[in-house]
Protein backbone atom coordinates (compact mmCIF):
# COMPACT_ATOMS: atom_id res chain seq x y z
CA UNK A 1 0.00 0.00 0.00
CA UNK A 2 3.04 2.30 -0.22
CA UNK A 3 1.75 3.61 -3.46
CA UNK A 4 -1.61 4.32 -1.84
CA UNK A 5 -0.01 6.28 0.99
CA UNK A 6 2.04 8.26 -1.46
CA UNK A 7 -1.00 9.06 -3.58
CA UNK A 8 -2.99 10.00 -0.50
CA UNK A 9 -0.39 12.45 0.74
CA UNK A 10 -0.17 14.04 -2.71
CA UNK A 11 -3.96 14.36 -2.78
CA UNK A 12 -3.97 16.10 0.60
CA UNK A 13 -1.36 18.53 -0.72
CA UNK A 14 -3.29 19.26 -3.90
CA UNK A 15 -6.68 19.61 -2.23
CA UNK A 16 -5.53 21.71 0.75
CA UNK A 17 -5.57 25.09 -1.07
CA UNK A 18 -9.23 24.46 -2.00
CA UNK A 19 -10.25 24.19 1.65
CA UNK A 20 -11.47 27.55 2.84
CA UNK A 21 -12.21 27.09 6.52
CA UNK A 22 -8.98 25.41 7.55
CA UNK A 23 -10.76 22.07 7.83
CA UNK A 24 -8.56 19.07 8.54
CA UNK A 25 -8.49 16.72 5.56
CA UNK A 26 -9.12 13.05 6.31
CA UNK A 27 -9.43 9.97 4.15
CA UNK A 28 -13.20 10.02 4.60
CA UNK A 29 -13.58 13.72 3.77
CA UNK A 30 -16.32 14.01 1.15
CA UNK A 31 -15.18 16.22 -1.75
CA UNK A 32 -18.61 17.69 -2.40
CA UNK A 33 -20.57 17.36 0.85
CA UNK A 34 -17.70 18.34 3.20
CA UNK A 35 -15.55 20.60 1.04
CA UNK A 36 -18.32 22.07 -1.09
CA UNK A 37 -16.35 21.57 -4.31
CA UNK A 38 -18.55 22.24 -7.35
CA UNK A 39 -18.10 20.46 -10.65
CA UNK A 40 -15.68 23.08 -12.00
CA UNK A 41 -13.47 22.91 -8.92
CA UNK A 42 -13.49 19.12 -9.09
CA UNK A 43 -12.32 19.27 -12.72
CA UNK A 44 -9.56 21.73 -11.85
CA UNK A 45 -8.50 19.38 -9.08
CA UNK A 46 -8.50 16.45 -11.50
CA UNK A 47 -6.26 18.37 -13.92
CA UNK A 48 -3.80 19.12 -11.14
CA UNK A 49 -3.69 15.45 -10.13
CA UNK A 50 -3.22 14.41 -13.76
CA UNK A 51 -0.28 16.79 -14.16
CA UNK A 52 1.31 15.76 -10.88
CA UNK A 53 1.04 12.00 -11.49
CA UNK A 54 1.43 12.17 -15.29
CA UNK A 55 -1.75 10.21 -15.90
CA UNK A 56 -5.11 10.77 -17.60
CA UNK A 57 -8.10 10.17 -15.34
CA UNK A 58 -11.22 8.95 -17.18
CA UNK A 59 -14.32 10.91 -16.22
CA UNK A 60 -16.29 7.69 -15.85
CA UNK A 61 -13.94 6.73 -13.04
CA UNK A 62 -14.93 9.83 -11.08
CA UNK A 63 -18.51 8.63 -10.76
CA UNK A 64 -17.27 6.20 -8.11
CA UNK A 65 -15.44 8.88 -6.13
CA UNK A 66 -17.02 10.61 -3.14
CA UNK A 67 -14.25 10.76 -0.55
CA UNK A 68 -10.52 11.39 -0.72
CA UNK A 69 -9.99 7.71 0.02
CA UNK A 70 -12.19 6.73 -2.94
CA UNK A 71 -10.13 9.02 -5.13
CA UNK A 72 -6.83 7.66 -3.88
CA UNK A 73 -7.94 4.05 -4.41
CA UNK A 74 -9.05 4.80 -7.97
CA UNK A 75 -5.75 6.54 -8.67
CA UNK A 76 -3.85 3.61 -7.23
CA UNK A 77 -5.69 1.25 -9.54
CA UNK A 78 -5.09 3.55 -12.51
CA UNK A 79 -1.36 3.90 -11.87
CA UNK A 80 -0.97 0.15 -11.38
CA UNK A 81 -2.81 -0.54 -14.65
CA UNK A 82 -0.64 2.03 -16.45
CA UNK B 1 -32.99 11.39 1.72
CA UNK B 2 -36.34 12.15 0.17
CA UNK B 3 -36.75 12.11 -3.58
CA UNK B 4 -36.85 15.87 -4.04
CA UNK B 5 -34.08 16.78 -1.56
CA UNK B 6 -31.56 16.81 -4.38
CA UNK B 7 -33.29 19.86 -5.84
CA UNK B 8 -32.53 22.01 -2.79
CA UNK B 9 -29.64 23.82 -4.50
CA UNK B 10 -31.96 24.67 -7.39
CA UNK B 11 -34.59 25.93 -4.97
CA UNK B 12 -31.98 28.19 -3.37
CA UNK B 13 -30.75 29.43 -6.76
CA UNK B 14 -34.30 30.30 -7.81
CA UNK B 15 -34.89 32.07 -4.52
CA UNK B 16 -31.71 34.09 -5.03
CA UNK B 17 -32.90 35.10 -8.48
CA UNK B 18 -36.31 36.09 -7.17
CA UNK B 19 -34.70 38.25 -4.47
CA UNK B 20 -32.41 39.93 -7.00
CA UNK B 21 -35.38 41.82 -8.40
CA UNK B 22 -35.18 40.25 -11.85
CA UNK B 23 -38.81 39.48 -12.77
CA UNK B 24 -38.15 36.14 -14.47
CA UNK B 25 -35.39 34.50 -16.42
CA UNK B 26 -37.91 32.27 -18.18
CA UNK B 27 -38.50 34.31 -21.31
CA UNK B 28 -41.62 33.68 -23.32
CA UNK B 29 -41.64 34.81 -26.93
CA UNK B 30 -45.20 36.09 -26.95
CA UNK B 31 -45.23 36.71 -30.68
CA UNK B 32 -42.54 36.03 -33.24
CA UNK B 33 -42.35 38.82 -35.81
CA UNK B 34 -39.32 37.86 -37.90
CA UNK B 35 -36.05 35.91 -37.55
CA UNK B 36 -34.71 38.81 -35.48
CA UNK B 37 -37.73 40.31 -33.72
CA UNK B 38 -40.38 39.22 -31.23
CA UNK B 39 -42.74 40.58 -28.63
CA UNK B 40 -41.32 39.80 -25.18
CA UNK B 41 -42.99 41.06 -21.99
CA UNK B 42 -45.29 43.05 -24.25
CA UNK B 43 -42.33 44.85 -25.78
CA UNK B 44 -40.98 44.83 -29.34
CA UNK B 45 -37.61 43.12 -28.91
CA UNK B 46 -34.57 42.50 -31.09
CA UNK B 47 -33.52 38.87 -30.80
CA UNK B 48 -29.76 38.58 -30.39
CA UNK B 49 -29.58 35.14 -28.84
CA UNK B 50 -31.22 32.66 -31.19
CA UNK B 51 -28.48 30.83 -33.18
CA UNK B 52 -30.55 31.68 -36.26
CA UNK B 53 -27.30 32.43 -38.06
CA UNK B 54 -28.58 32.76 -41.59
CA UNK B 55 -32.03 34.07 -40.65
CA UNK B 56 -33.80 31.39 -42.67
CA UNK B 57 -36.71 30.69 -40.29
CA UNK B 58 -39.01 32.94 -42.32
CA UNK B 59 -37.50 32.22 -45.73
CA UNK B 60 -40.48 31.97 -48.13
CA UNK B 61 -39.14 28.85 -49.86
CA UNK B 62 -38.61 27.08 -46.54
CA UNK B 63 -42.11 27.99 -45.34
CA UNK B 64 -43.70 26.91 -48.64
CA UNK B 65 -41.82 23.62 -48.56
CA UNK B 66 -42.92 22.96 -44.98
CA UNK B 67 -46.57 23.82 -45.75
CA UNK B 68 -46.62 21.60 -48.80
CA UNK B 69 -45.12 18.71 -46.84
CA UNK B 70 -47.78 19.03 -44.13
CA UNK B 71 -50.51 18.92 -46.75
CA UNK B 72 -48.94 16.07 -48.69
CA UNK B 73 -47.50 13.91 -45.89
CA UNK B 74 -49.29 14.93 -42.70
CA UNK B 75 -48.17 16.48 -39.45
CA UNK B 76 -45.90 13.73 -38.15
CA UNK B 77 -44.40 10.35 -38.91
CA UNK B 78 -45.57 8.78 -35.63
CA UNK B 79 -42.71 6.32 -35.74
CA UNK B 80 -39.01 5.57 -35.55
CA UNK B 81 -36.64 5.69 -38.50
CA UNK B 82 -36.28 1.92 -38.02
CA UNK B 83 -40.01 1.29 -38.22
CA UNK B 84 -42.52 3.41 -40.17
CA UNK B 85 -40.71 6.76 -39.75
CA UNK B 86 -38.41 6.79 -42.78
CA UNK B 87 -40.15 8.64 -45.59
CA UNK B 88 -38.66 9.27 -49.01
CA UNK B 89 -37.91 12.82 -47.90
CA UNK B 90 -35.75 11.66 -44.98
CA UNK B 91 -33.63 9.64 -47.41
CA UNK B 92 -33.50 12.54 -49.86
CA UNK B 93 -32.26 14.88 -47.13
CA UNK B 94 -29.57 12.35 -46.26
CA UNK B 95 -28.50 12.36 -49.90
CA UNK B 96 -28.54 16.17 -49.96
CA UNK B 97 -26.28 16.33 -46.92
CA UNK B 98 -23.89 13.68 -48.23
CA UNK B 99 -23.63 15.66 -51.46
CA UNK B 100 -23.10 18.95 -49.62
CA UNK B 101 -20.31 17.55 -47.47
CA UNK B 102 -18.84 15.38 -50.24
CA UNK B 103 -19.17 12.33 -48.00
CA UNK B 104 -20.28 8.80 -48.63
CA UNK B 105 -23.16 8.54 -46.11
CA UNK B 106 -25.38 10.54 -43.78
CA UNK B 107 -27.73 9.62 -40.96
CA UNK B 108 -30.47 12.05 -39.99
CA UNK B 109 -31.53 12.13 -36.34
CA UNK B 110 -34.47 13.81 -34.62
CA UNK B 111 -32.45 16.57 -32.92
CA UNK B 112 -28.84 17.71 -32.73
CA UNK B 113 -28.70 16.50 -29.14
CA UNK B 114 -29.92 13.07 -30.23
CA UNK B 115 -27.39 13.01 -33.06
CA UNK B 116 -24.52 13.28 -30.58
CA UNK B 117 -26.15 10.82 -28.23
CA UNK B 118 -26.87 8.37 -31.03
CA UNK B 119 -23.49 8.51 -32.72
CA UNK B 120 -21.29 8.56 -29.63
CA UNK B 121 -23.21 5.90 -27.73
CA UNK B 122 -22.91 3.56 -30.70
CA UNK B 123 -19.35 4.41 -31.73
CA UNK B 124 -17.47 4.37 -28.44
CA UNK B 125 -18.31 1.60 -25.99
CA UNK B 126 -16.55 -0.16 -23.13
CA UNK B 127 -12.87 -0.63 -23.94
CA UNK B 128 -12.78 2.34 -26.30
CA UNK B 129 -11.42 5.69 -25.27
CA UNK B 130 -12.71 9.18 -25.99
CA UNK B 131 -10.59 12.30 -25.78
CA UNK B 132 -12.81 15.31 -25.62
CA UNK B 133 -12.18 19.02 -25.43
CA UNK B 134 -13.16 20.25 -21.96
CA UNK B 135 -15.56 22.86 -23.42
CA UNK B 136 -17.58 20.39 -25.50
CA UNK B 137 -21.36 20.65 -25.39
CA UNK B 138 -23.48 18.75 -22.87
CA UNK B 139 -24.87 16.49 -25.62
CA UNK B 140 -21.32 15.26 -26.28
CA UNK B 141 -20.70 14.56 -22.61
CA UNK B 142 -24.05 12.78 -22.36
CA UNK B 143 -23.37 10.70 -25.48
CA UNK B 144 -20.00 9.66 -24.05
CA UNK B 145 -21.62 8.58 -20.82
CA UNK B 146 -24.29 6.58 -22.62
CA UNK B 147 -21.68 4.66 -24.64
CA UNK B 148 -19.57 3.59 -21.68
CA UNK B 149 -16.11 4.29 -23.14
CA UNK B 150 -13.32 5.70 -21.01
CA UNK B 151 -13.70 9.47 -21.31
CA UNK B 152 -10.62 11.65 -21.00
CA UNK B 153 -10.86 15.44 -21.10
CA UNK B 154 -8.12 17.61 -22.54
CA UNK B 155 -7.77 21.32 -21.82
CA UNK B 156 -9.82 23.51 -24.11
CA UNK B 157 -8.14 24.08 -27.49
CA UNK B 158 -4.82 22.85 -26.05
CA UNK B 159 -3.26 20.62 -28.72
CA UNK B 160 -0.20 19.89 -26.58
CA UNK B 161 -2.43 18.57 -23.80
CA UNK B 162 -4.28 16.40 -26.32
CA UNK B 163 -1.00 15.06 -27.67
CA UNK B 164 0.28 14.29 -24.18
CA UNK B 165 -2.86 12.28 -23.44
CA UNK B 166 -2.70 10.42 -26.74
CA UNK B 167 0.88 9.50 -25.98
CA UNK B 168 -0.13 8.08 -22.59
CA UNK B 169 -2.66 5.82 -24.29
CA UNK B 170 -0.06 3.79 -26.21
CA UNK B 171 -1.73 1.14 -28.39
CA UNK B 172 -5.18 2.21 -27.23
CA UNK B 173 -5.12 5.14 -29.68
CA UNK B 174 -6.45 2.83 -32.40
CA UNK B 175 -9.63 2.69 -30.32
CA UNK B 176 -9.40 6.41 -29.63
CA UNK B 177 -11.94 8.99 -30.74
CA UNK B 178 -11.12 12.69 -30.46
CA UNK B 179 -14.13 15.00 -30.02
CA UNK B 180 -14.03 18.72 -30.73
CA UNK B 181 -16.37 21.43 -31.95
CA UNK B 182 -15.87 23.69 -34.96
CA UNK B 183 -17.00 26.78 -33.06
CA UNK B 184 -17.59 26.52 -29.33
CA UNK B 185 -21.06 27.56 -28.30
CA UNK B 186 -20.27 29.66 -25.26
CA UNK B 187 -17.32 31.85 -26.26
CA UNK B 188 -17.55 31.55 -30.04
CA UNK B 189 -13.92 30.51 -30.44
CA UNK B 190 -12.77 28.05 -33.12
CA UNK B 191 -10.97 24.76 -32.66
CA UNK B 192 -7.31 24.75 -33.81
CA UNK B 193 -8.32 22.04 -36.23
CA UNK B 194 -5.23 22.00 -38.44
CA UNK B 195 -3.07 21.08 -35.46
CA UNK B 196 -5.64 18.70 -34.00
CA UNK B 197 -5.93 16.87 -37.34
CA UNK B 198 -2.14 16.56 -37.55
CA UNK B 199 -1.95 15.05 -34.07
CA UNK B 200 -4.87 12.75 -34.84
CA UNK B 201 -3.13 11.50 -37.99
CA UNK B 202 0.16 11.05 -36.15
CA UNK B 203 -1.38 8.86 -33.45
CA UNK B 204 -3.84 6.99 -35.65
CA UNK B 205 -6.96 7.94 -33.70
CA UNK B 206 -10.36 8.94 -35.10
CA UNK B 207 -11.68 12.48 -35.16
CA UNK B 208 -15.27 13.70 -34.82
CA UNK B 209 -16.06 17.40 -35.22
CA UNK B 210 -19.36 18.84 -34.05
CA UNK B 211 -20.06 21.62 -36.55
CA UNK B 212 -23.38 22.68 -34.98
CA UNK B 213 -22.32 26.33 -34.77
CA UNK B 214 -20.01 26.40 -37.79
CA UNK B 215 -21.96 24.92 -40.72
CA UNK B 216 -23.26 27.80 -42.79
CA UNK B 217 -20.84 30.03 -40.90
CA UNK B 218 -17.29 28.92 -41.80
CA UNK B 219 -15.62 27.63 -44.96
CA UNK B 220 -15.80 28.76 -48.56
CA UNK B 221 -18.90 26.63 -49.09
CA UNK B 222 -20.22 26.84 -45.55
CA UNK B 223 -19.21 23.29 -44.67
CA UNK B 224 -17.76 24.45 -41.38
CA UNK B 225 -14.47 24.60 -39.56
CA UNK B 226 -13.02 21.47 -41.20
CA UNK B 227 -13.48 23.05 -44.61
CA UNK B 228 -12.08 26.38 -43.45
CA UNK B 229 -9.01 24.67 -41.97
CA UNK B 230 -8.55 22.50 -45.07
CA UNK B 231 -8.57 19.24 -43.10
CA UNK B 232 -11.81 17.58 -44.19
CA UNK B 233 -9.93 14.42 -45.22
CA UNK B 234 -8.67 13.97 -41.66
CA UNK B 235 -12.10 14.31 -40.10
CA UNK B 236 -13.80 10.93 -39.78
CA UNK B 237 -17.20 12.11 -38.63
CA UNK B 238 -19.03 15.42 -38.76
CA UNK B 239 -22.07 15.91 -36.55
CA UNK B 240 -24.40 18.84 -37.02
CA UNK B 241 -27.84 20.25 -36.40
CA UNK B 242 -30.76 21.67 -38.33
CA UNK B 243 -31.66 24.03 -35.50
CA UNK B 244 -29.13 26.77 -36.15
CA UNK B 245 -28.13 27.86 -39.67
CA UNK B 246 -30.86 25.68 -41.18
CA UNK B 247 -33.64 27.14 -39.05
CA UNK B 248 -35.52 23.95 -38.10
CA UNK B 249 -34.83 21.06 -35.73
CA UNK B 250 -32.96 17.80 -36.24
CA UNK B 251 -29.43 16.50 -36.46
CA UNK B 252 -27.10 14.45 -38.63
CA UNK B 253 -23.82 12.67 -38.90
CA UNK B 254 -21.83 12.40 -42.14
CA UNK B 255 -18.84 10.17 -42.81
CA UNK B 256 -16.89 8.35 -45.48
CA UNK B 257 -16.61 5.25 -43.29
CA UNK B 258 -18.96 2.60 -44.72
CA UNK B 259 -19.59 1.46 -41.15
CA UNK B 260 -21.63 4.61 -40.52
CA UNK B 261 -24.63 2.74 -41.92
CA UNK B 262 -24.30 0.21 -39.10
CA UNK B 263 -24.88 2.91 -36.52
CA UNK B 264 -28.53 2.84 -37.52
CA UNK B 265 -28.74 -0.67 -36.08
CA UNK B 266 -26.61 -0.03 -33.00
CA UNK B 267 -27.88 3.34 -31.84
CA UNK B 268 -30.70 3.34 -29.31
CA UNK B 269 -31.29 7.12 -29.63
CA UNK B 270 -31.82 6.55 -33.36
CA UNK B 271 -34.00 3.48 -33.00
CA UNK B 272 -36.17 4.42 -30.05
CA UNK B 273 -37.42 7.86 -30.98
CA UNK B 274 -39.82 9.19 -33.59
CA UNK B 275 -38.31 10.61 -36.75
CA UNK B 276 -38.52 14.31 -37.67
CA UNK B 277 -41.87 15.38 -39.08
CA UNK B 278 -42.14 15.80 -42.87
CA UNK B 279 -42.50 19.58 -42.63
CA UNK B 280 -39.22 19.83 -40.72
CA UNK B 281 -37.44 17.69 -43.28
CA UNK B 282 -38.89 19.76 -46.14
CA UNK B 283 -37.93 23.13 -44.68
CA UNK B 284 -34.46 21.81 -43.86
CA UNK B 285 -33.94 20.67 -47.45
CA UNK B 286 -35.03 24.11 -48.68
CA UNK B 287 -32.77 25.84 -46.16
CA UNK B 288 -29.80 23.70 -47.19
CA UNK B 289 -30.45 24.66 -50.81
CA UNK B 290 -30.67 28.33 -49.82
CA UNK B 291 -27.47 28.12 -47.83
CA UNK B 292 -25.64 26.66 -50.83
CA UNK B 293 -27.12 29.11 -53.32
CA UNK B 294 -26.73 32.29 -51.29
CA UNK B 295 -23.20 32.71 -49.89
CA UNK B 296 -24.01 36.38 -49.39
CA UNK B 297 -25.95 35.34 -46.27
CA UNK B 298 -22.70 34.15 -44.73
CA UNK B 299 -21.01 37.43 -45.66
CA UNK B 300 -23.81 39.46 -44.09
CA UNK B 301 -23.63 37.31 -40.94
CA UNK B 302 -19.92 38.02 -40.61
CA UNK B 303 -20.38 41.73 -41.28
CA UNK B 304 -22.89 41.83 -38.43
CA UNK B 305 -20.65 39.74 -36.19
CA UNK B 306 -17.65 42.03 -36.69
CA UNK B 307 -19.81 45.11 -36.15
CA UNK B 308 -21.22 43.82 -32.87
CA UNK B 309 -17.85 42.58 -31.62
CA UNK B 310 -16.19 45.89 -32.42
CA UNK B 311 -19.07 47.92 -30.96
CA UNK B 312 -19.04 46.06 -27.66
CA UNK B 313 -15.27 46.05 -27.51
CA UNK B 314 -15.17 49.82 -27.95
CA UNK B 315 -17.70 50.18 -25.16
CA UNK B 316 -15.25 48.41 -22.89
CA UNK B 317 -16.80 44.99 -22.37
CA UNK B 318 -14.63 41.90 -21.94
CA UNK B 319 -15.46 39.62 -24.87
CA UNK B 320 -14.70 36.13 -26.16
CA UNK B 321 -11.26 35.62 -27.69
CA UNK B 322 -12.14 36.32 -31.33
CA UNK B 323 -14.86 37.92 -33.46
CA UNK B 324 -17.49 35.32 -34.28
CA UNK B 325 -21.25 35.11 -34.81
CA UNK B 326 -21.29 34.19 -31.12
CA UNK B 327 -20.22 37.25 -29.16
CA UNK B 328 -19.85 36.46 -25.47
CA UNK B 329 -19.77 39.31 -22.97
CA UNK B 330 -17.87 38.22 -19.89
CA UNK B 331 -19.04 39.63 -16.57
CA UNK B 332 -17.56 39.51 -13.11
CA UNK B 333 -20.57 38.50 -11.04
CA UNK B 334 -23.95 36.86 -11.29
CA UNK B 335 -25.58 40.05 -9.98
CA UNK B 336 -23.97 42.10 -12.76
CA UNK B 337 -25.12 39.58 -15.35
CA UNK B 338 -28.69 39.58 -14.06
CA UNK B 339 -28.88 43.37 -13.94
CA UNK B 340 -27.45 43.82 -17.42
CA UNK B 341 -29.54 41.03 -18.93
CA UNK B 342 -32.83 42.33 -17.53
CA UNK B 343 -31.84 45.89 -18.45
CA UNK B 344 -31.28 44.79 -22.03
CA UNK B 345 -34.73 43.23 -22.11
CA UNK B 346 -36.19 46.53 -20.90
CA UNK B 347 -34.30 48.20 -23.74
CA UNK B 348 -35.85 45.73 -26.18
CA UNK B 349 -32.84 43.45 -26.67
CA UNK B 350 -32.84 39.73 -25.90
CA UNK B 351 -29.56 37.88 -25.40
CA UNK B 352 -28.79 34.57 -23.68
CA UNK B 353 -27.71 34.71 -20.07
CA UNK B 354 -25.48 31.80 -19.10
CA UNK B 355 -24.43 31.35 -15.51
CA UNK B 356 -21.77 29.12 -13.93
CA UNK B 357 -21.26 26.19 -13.83
CA UNK B 358 -22.52 26.13 -17.45
CA UNK B 359 -19.81 28.57 -18.55
CA UNK B 360 -16.09 28.13 -19.17
CA UNK B 361 -13.82 29.53 -16.44
CA UNK B 362 -16.72 30.16 -14.05
CA UNK B 363 -17.58 33.64 -15.37
CA UNK B 364 -21.20 34.62 -16.05
CA UNK B 365 -21.79 35.37 -19.71
CA UNK B 366 -24.25 37.33 -21.75
CA UNK B 367 -24.09 35.42 -24.98
CA UNK B 368 -25.15 37.23 -28.13
CA UNK B 369 -25.57 35.47 -31.44
CA UNK B 370 -25.75 37.32 -34.72
CA UNK B 371 -27.89 36.57 -37.74
CA UNK B 372 -27.68 37.44 -41.40
CA UNK B 373 -31.24 38.63 -40.80
CA UNK B 374 -30.11 41.47 -38.51
CA UNK B 375 -30.06 44.86 -40.15
CA UNK B 376 -27.13 47.16 -39.51
CA UNK B 377 -29.49 49.39 -37.58
CA UNK B 378 -30.50 46.51 -35.32
CA UNK B 379 -26.86 45.69 -34.57
CA UNK B 380 -26.24 49.32 -33.71
CA UNK B 381 -29.28 49.35 -31.43
CA UNK B 382 -27.94 46.28 -29.62
CA UNK B 383 -24.57 47.99 -29.13
CA UNK B 384 -26.33 51.16 -27.98
CA UNK B 385 -28.39 49.29 -25.38
CA UNK B 386 -25.23 47.68 -23.98
CA UNK B 387 -23.45 51.04 -23.93
CA UNK B 388 -26.32 52.83 -22.19
CA UNK B 389 -26.52 50.20 -19.48
CA UNK B 390 -22.77 50.19 -19.00
CA UNK B 391 -22.77 53.95 -18.54
CA UNK B 392 -25.56 53.67 -15.98
CA UNK B 393 -23.61 50.98 -14.16
CA UNK B 394 -20.37 52.98 -14.14
CA UNK B 395 -22.17 56.08 -12.90
CA UNK B 396 -23.81 54.16 -10.06
CA UNK B 397 -20.42 52.76 -9.07
CA UNK B 398 -18.80 56.20 -8.91
CA UNK B 399 -21.78 57.92 -7.26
Amino acid sequence: MANYENILSQLFEIIKPSVKDGRQLEEDTDLVADLGLDSLKVMTLVEEVEDRLDISIPLNMLAKVRTIKDFALQLQQLTEEG
Amino acid sequence: MALFDKFQTLVEARQELAESGVPSINVVMEKIISPTEAIVNGRHTILAGTNNYLGLTFDPNCIDAACKAVHDQGTGTTGSRMANGTYASHVELEHDLADFFGRRDTIVFSTGYVANLGVLAALAGPGDVILLDADCHASIYDGCRLGGADVIRFRHNDVNDLQKRLKRLGDRTENGLILVEGIYSMLGDRAPLTDIAAVKDEYGAYLLVDEAHSVGVLGENGRGRAEEAGVEDSVDFIVGTFSKSLGAIGGYCVSNHPELELIRYASRPYIFTASPSPSVIASTRAALAAMRARPELRQKLWDNAHRLYQGLQETGFALGPEPSPIVAVRLESKAEALTLWSGLLEHGVYVNMVLPPATPNNFPLLRCSMSAGHSTEQVDRICQAFATLRNVSLKSQTA
